[in-house]
C-alpha cells in the first residue's frame, strides 16, 4: 500500500518560485535601511603595505564607514580565519585576515572596506583609498616555488612547503625490479574555477534586541560559516544565526569562510545597521578559490601479461598563498589514484606548495580529476608501448566485482580505511564499452582518415569516495495541521535537495511530497549540521531523514495502537491518517495525532511516549561510500585549428539506488560540463608575476550549449551497504574522468600524427603546437 | 548625483522614476522597482543571465542603461507567463524547464527564459544544431544544457501553435 517516492523521477518542488523570479537569493532579500559594501583590493599578488590613507574615501557623502585592518574592532583586529580541517601534514596552518594587515600574498586581496549608501558610491570611494606598496619578488607557479633558492611566499617560513604527503602501502622496489614493462610520464594539469552564476554574497543584520546577529551568505555551509564567526568574533553561537537562502551554484568553492564573512558582520555590528556585499565576476575570478593546479611525475610497473604490479612517483599540488581548506584536495588526490584497479604496490610522494595566487581548495571533484587524469593517462601510455588495447589493458587490472568489499590499502580522508563498499566496475566499463562501438572504432577510425578526418575514442574509469561524515542531521515533525516538516542544516546550492529530501520523508509516511515542507540552511532551526560537500548530502542528511521518519511512524502508530486497542502491526498510514490495516476499524488524521501528542489537556500519551511528533536523528556514516563509473569519449578534431568537437558522450554511472533518476542525470551532465571545461576550455591565466590575466568571462571561457554534448547515460545501481538509503553521492562523478576520457579521445584521433599529450586543459593552440612538434621529429628522423 | 526621469512599461505597467544616468536596466529593475527575478551573473555582457526582453528583442540589461530604456516596452521573468495562464500560471518554455529539469540553481534562468522565448516566438521551427548556438550567448554551470535544450525543443510547438493561431502576444 506504500506508495513508492524513492527512485521516481519526480520534478522538483523549488522550480516553480526560480522559474517566475519568485526566488530568493542574497541579494534579493530586501532589508529596510541597508548600506553597500565596496574592498579595496591589492594590484600586486605580493607587496608589503607601507601605508594607506583613508580620509579622501571618508569624506564622500553617502559613505558610512572606511576601514583598514588597523580600524578592526577586538576581538577581530589580528585574527586570522579559523582552520576547520587540520592535519598534521601541514608545515604552518595558514589562512587569510578579513583585511591584510601588513602583507599580501595574492593579487585581489582585501586591505580595506568601504561601507556607503549604495554600491556605486562604495565603489567611487574605493577608488580613493590610497595605498602604499612595497612589492616583494612573487612565486608565480610550481616552478618557481620549487627551484633551488626560490623566493618565499611567507616569509617567515623554511621554504615553500605548505604540506607533505606520503602514502602507499606493498613493496614498491620489487613490483619495479621484476616489471617486465615500465612507463612513466610528467602531466601538468591547470588550476581551474568555479564560477556558479551566483557569486557569493553575504548579508548582515545586527539584532537590536538582544545583540545577536544574522548573517545571510551564499554559503554551501552554514554551520560551517557560523563556527567560524564564533571563533573570530567571540560571541555565542546562540548569538549568531546564519542562513543560506537561495544560492546560485556552489561547487565547492563556497564552503569554506572567507574574509568578506567576517568584515560584513563586522561592519554591520559597528553600523548598527544591515550591511551587504555581493561579489561582481571580476572579484570572483580574483578571489574565490580554484582548484587543480599539480604536476605529477608517475611511473607504472607491469608484468608480461599487463597486469599492474606498481605506481609511484611525485606529486606537486600548487596551493596557492594560504590553507583555507587545509589539504583536503591534494590528500583525495593521493589516495584516488588506485581508482578501480587492483594494484598491489603504490608509492607517492606530494608536496603541496604556496605561490602568491588565490587559494586552492576542493571544486567540483576535488582532487579527484588530476589522479584519474594520471592513472588513465598511464594506462593509455602502457598500452600503446606493448601494443595491447586501451580498453583490454583496462579490463585485466579492474577489480573484479565478487572482490566486494575492497581494501585498497590506504587511509581515505575520513580517517577510516579505504575500502570499497560495493560496485561492478568491469560490468561499467564493459557497457562503456558496448554503447560506444569500442571493439569495431579503430575501422571507423581508419575509414574517417581516409576522408581526411581526424576522429578518435577515448574511455576513463574512476572511483569516487562519496558521502563522508562526520555526520548530518534532520528533524522530522508532523505539524497540527498534518502536513510533515523536515528541518536541516545540509542546503543545496541548485541540485534539488527539498525534492529529494521530500521524496525520502513521503515515502516513510505514504504521502505525497506535496504534504511534506522542508527548511534547509539555517543555523536557526537545528543546533550542527556540517556542509555541502564532497557529494556527501544525500547519504548523511538523506540518511537522517529516513532514520528521524521512521522513528515518528513508529511512535505515531504506538500511540494509534493503544487508543485503537489494536496491535501496532495491525495499523496503516493512508492518506495522511493512520488507521487500522483495510479501513477495517477506527482511524486518526497526522493533524489529529499531531495535537495529542504536543499536549491536550484530557488526553494522556500511552506509557513510555514522550510527547510530541518529531524527532531528530544525526546519521553518522561509518565509513564512504564509493560511487564509480566509466566514460567513452568520441571526439573529431581539426588538426588545423586544434578544435576539439564531441561527437558522443557515453557515461555509465554507479551511485548506488537512485532517489531520483531525473535529478542523478541533471547531476551527471552538469558535471560532465565542468570536466569539459577543465578537459579544453577552462584556462585562468597568470603572468610571471603572478597577476591573473583572464578575469572577464570573455577571457576565462566556460562551457556553453554548442560545445557540451547531451550524454547519453546509463545506470548501474549497487546499493551502498552502509546507509539506509543505499545510496552514495552523485554529485561530482560527471566531472571527474573527463578530462581523462577527453584527452584519451583526442590523443587517439592524433594517432597518425603520433602525439601524446601530458597536460589539462588541452588547448587548441596546444594541438597545434604538439602537432607541429611532432611533425618536425618526423621529418628530422627521416 | 543628478538623476533623469524616466517612462517605462515593465510587464505591461506603467513605472515613472528618477534614476542616476549611470544606473544600468538591470539595477533598476532590480533595485529601482523590486523585480529581483533579473539577475547579474558577470556584468560585462557575456553570461546572459540579466537577459530581458526590450521592445520584443532580447537585450543584457547590464549593458543598457535605464535611461536608454526610457518610452520602452520591458518584459522580465516575472512577466513571461500570459495572465490567463496555462497549468500552474507557467509559460510554455517556463512549464518546459520544470518538466525536463533545465534548472538546477535556477540564477542563470530567467536569462535562458527570455532569451527563448524571443528566440521560439520568432523561429519555432528551429533544430537543435542552431538552438545550441543561439543559446551559447547564455551560460550555465549547473546544468550542462541538456535539459534547457530538451526544454526549448519541446516547448517550440506550443509557440508554433500560438503563432499559427495569430496569438503572437502568448508568451
Amino acid at each position: 500500500m506504500t506508495t513508492q517516492m524513492v527512485g521516481k523521477p519526480i520534478q522538483r518542488v523549488e522550480d516553480k518560485d526560480l522559474l517566475t523570479g519568485k526566488g530568493s537569493f542574497t541579494d534579493d532579500i530586501k532589508l529596510p535601511g541597508t548600506l553597500h559594501v565596496a574592498f579595496v583590493r591589492a594590484p600586486f599578488a605580493h607587496a608589503r603595505i607601507t601605508g594607506i590613507d583613508l580620509d579622501a574615501a571618508r569624506e564622500l557623502p553617502g559613505v558610512h564607514l572606511v576601514m583598514a585592518a588597523a580600524d578592526l574592532p577586538a576581538p577581530a583586529k589580528g585574527k586570522r580565519i579559523l582552520l576547520q580541517v587540520p592535519n598534521p601534514a601541514i608545515v604552518d596552518p595558514i589562512t587569510q585576515e578579513p583585511l591584510v594587515s601588513e602583507r599580501v600574498a595574492f593579487a585581489g586581496e582585501a586591505v580595506a572596506v568601504v561601507v556607503a549608501d549604495s554600491r556605486a558610491i562604495a565603489e567611487d570611494a574605493a577608488e580613493m583609498v590610497m595605498v602604499d606598496y612595497d612589492p616583494l619578488p612573487t612565486v608565480a607557479n610550481l616552478a618557481q616555488a620549487t627551484a633551488p633558492g626560490a623566493d618565499k611566499v611567507h616569509p617567515h617560513l623554511a621554504d615553500n612547503v605548505a604540506a607533505r604527503i606520503h602514502v602507499g602501502y606493498g613493496d614498491i622496489e620489487s613490483a619495479f625490479r621484476d616489471a617486465a614493462h615500465t612507463v612513466s610520464v610528467t602531466l601538468d594539469q591547470h588550476r581551474g574555477t568555479g564560477n556558479p552564476m551566483e557569486g557569493r554574497a553575504v548579508l548582515s543584520a545586527p539584532n537590536a534586541l538582544d545583540g545577536g546577529i544574522t548573517v545571510w551568505s551564499a554559503t554551501q555551509a552554514p554551520h560551517i560559516l557560523r563556527r567560524a564567526l564564533v571563533d573570530m568574533l567571540e560571541m555565542a553561537e546562540t548569538d549568531i544565526r546564519v542562513i543560506a537562502p537561495d544560492v546560485g551554484g556552489g561547487f565547492g568553492p563556497k564552503v569554506q569562510a572567507y574574509p568578506e564573512e567576517f568584515v560584513i558582520p563586522i561592519c554591520a555590528q559597528m553600523l548598527g545597521v544591515p550591511v551587504k556585499w555581493i561579489e561582481d565576476r571580476r572579484e570572483h575570478l580574483l578571489c574565490t578559490v580554484q582548484e587543480r593546479d599539480q604536476t605529477w611525475s608517475v611511473e607504472m610497473a607491469l608484468d608480461a601479461e599487463g597486469k599492474l604490479l606498481g605506481v609511484r612517483g611525485r606529486m606537486r599540488h600548487d596551493q596557492g598563498a594560504y590553507l583555507p581548506w587545509g589539504v583536503i584536495a591534494p590528500y583525495i588526490s593521493t589516495v584516488t589514484m588506485p581508482g578501480p584497479y587492483v594494484l598491489p604496490a603504490y608509492d607517492l610522494e606530494t608536496q603541496v606548495m604556496f605561490t602568491n595566487k588565490v587559494p586552492t581548495a576542493p571544486l567540483r571533484g576535488a582532487g579527484r580529476p588530476q589522479a584519474v587524469f594520471a592513472m588513465e593517462r598511464l594506462f593509455d601510455l602502457a598500452a600503446d608501448r606493448m601494443g595491447l588495447d586501451r580498453a583490454d589493458l583496462r579490463r585485466r587490472n579492474l577489480i573484479p566485482a565478487e572482490a566486494m568489499p575492497y581494501s585498497v590499502g590506504l587511509i581515505f580522508r575520513d580517517g577510516q580505511p579505504l575500502i570499497y563498499d560495493s560496485g561492478d566496475y568491469p560490468r561499467c566499463q564493459q557497457i562503456a564499452e558496448e554503447k560506444s562501438g569500442w571493439a569495431d572504432f579503430p575501422a571507423r577510425r581508419e575509414a574517417a582518415l581516409r576522408e581526411g578526418r581526424y576522429i578518435g575514442l577515448g574511455i576513463a574509469n574512476y572511483v569516487e569516495g562519496t558521502g563522508l561524515g562526520p555526520f548530518e542531521g534532520a528533524t522530522t515533525q508532523v505539524l497540527p495541521s498534518g502536513r510533515i516538516l523536515i528541518k536541516t542544516g545540509a542546503a543545496g546550492q541548485g541540485q534539488g535537495n527539498r525534492t529529494v529530501y521530500a521524496q525520502v520523508a513521503a515515502e516513510a509516511f505514504n504521502v505525497d511530497i506535496s504534504q511534506v515542507d522542508v527548511e534547509l540552511g539555517d543555523t536557526g532551526k537545528i543546533p550542527i549540521g556540517v556542509g555541502a560537500f564532497a557529494s556527501r548530502l544525500m547519504v548523511n542528511a538523506g540518511s537522517a531523514i529516513n532514520v528521524s521518519a521512521g522513528t515518528v511512524v513508529t511512535k505515531m502508530k504506538k500511540i494509534a495502537a493503544a487508543a485503537f486497542e489494536v496491535s501496532e502491526d495491525d495499523l496503516e498510514l493512508v492518506d495522511g491518517t493512520v488507521r487500522v490495516t483495510g479501513d477495517q476499524g477506527p482511524s486518526l488524521t497526522f493533524g489529529e495525532m499531531a495535537q495529542m501528542a504536543s499536549g491536550m489537556p484530557g488526553y494522556v500519551l500511552p506509557g513510555g511516549q514522550e510527547p510530541g511528533l518529531f524527532a531528530t536523528h544525526y546519521f553518522s556514516p561509518p565509513q564512504a561510500a564509493y560511487a564509480n563509473g566509466s566514460h567513452a569519449v568520441e571526439v573529431e578534431v581539426d588538426p588545423e585549428t586544434g578544435i576539439v568537437r564531441i561527437a558522443r558522450y557515453i557515461v555509465v554511472h554507479d551511485c548506488g539506488r537512485m532517489v531520483n533518476p531525473l535529478l542523478v542525470e541533471g547531476q551527471i551532465q552538469g558535471g560532465l560540463a565542468h570536466g569539459i571545461g577543465n578537459a579544453f576550455l577552462e584556462k585562468m591565466r597568470y603572468d610571471d608575476d603572478a597577476n591573473p590575466v583572464t578575469t572577464t568571462l570573455a577571457d576565462y571561457l566556460l562551457p556553453d550549449a554548442d560545445n557540451v554534448p547531451t550524454a547519453e547515460i546509463y545506470h548501474v545501481e549497487s546499493p551502498a551497504p552502509h546507509n539506509p538509503l543505499g545510496v552514495k553521492g552523485a554529485g561530482e562523478g560527471g566531472t571527474i574522468p573527463a578530462a581523462a576520457a577527453v584527452v584519451s579521445a583526442v590523443e587517439d584521433a592524433l594517432r597518425p600524427f603520433g602525439v601524446q599529450i601530458d597536460e589539462a586543459p588541452i588547448l587548441p593552440e596546444r594541438i597545434c603546437e604538439l602537432i607541429d612538434a611532432a611533425r618536425q621529429n618526423t621529418q628530422e628522423a627521416s | 548625483m543628478t538623476t533623469k526621469s524616466i517612462s517605462l512599461t515593465v510587464n505591461g505597467k506603467t513605472v515613472e522614476q528618477e534614476v542616476e544616468p549611470r544606473t544600468h536596466l538591470a539595477d533598476f529593475l532590480r533595485h529601482g522597482i523590486g523585480l529581483t527575478g533579473t539577475h547579474l551573473g558577470c556584468e560585462h555582457g557575456v553570461c546572459g543571465a540579466c537577459t530581458v526582453l526590450v521592445d520584443g528583442q532580447a537585450v543584457r540589461s547590464c549593458l543598457m542603461l535605464a535611461v536608454q530604456a526610457d518610452g520602452a516596452e520591458v518584459v522580465t521573468v516575472e512577466g513571461l507567463a500570459p495572465e490567463t495562464g496555462g497549468d500552474d500560471g507557467l509559460s510554455p518554455i517556463q512549464a518546459a524547464f520544470r518538466e525536463f529539469h533545465g534548472l538546477q540553481c535556477g540564477y542563470c534562468t530567467p536569462g535562458f527564459l527570455t532569451s527563448l522565448t524571443q528566440l521560439l516566438m520568432e523561429n519555432p521551427d528551429i533544430g537543435e544544431e542552431d538552438l545550441r548556438k543561439e543559446l551559447s550567448g547564455n551560460l550555465c554551470r549547473c546544468t550542462g544544457y541538456a535539459g534547457i535544450v530538451r526544454a526549448a525543443l519541446a516547448a517550440a510547438q506550443a509557440y508554433k501553435e500560438a503563432a499559427a493561431s495569430g496569438m503572437g502576444g502568448s508568451r
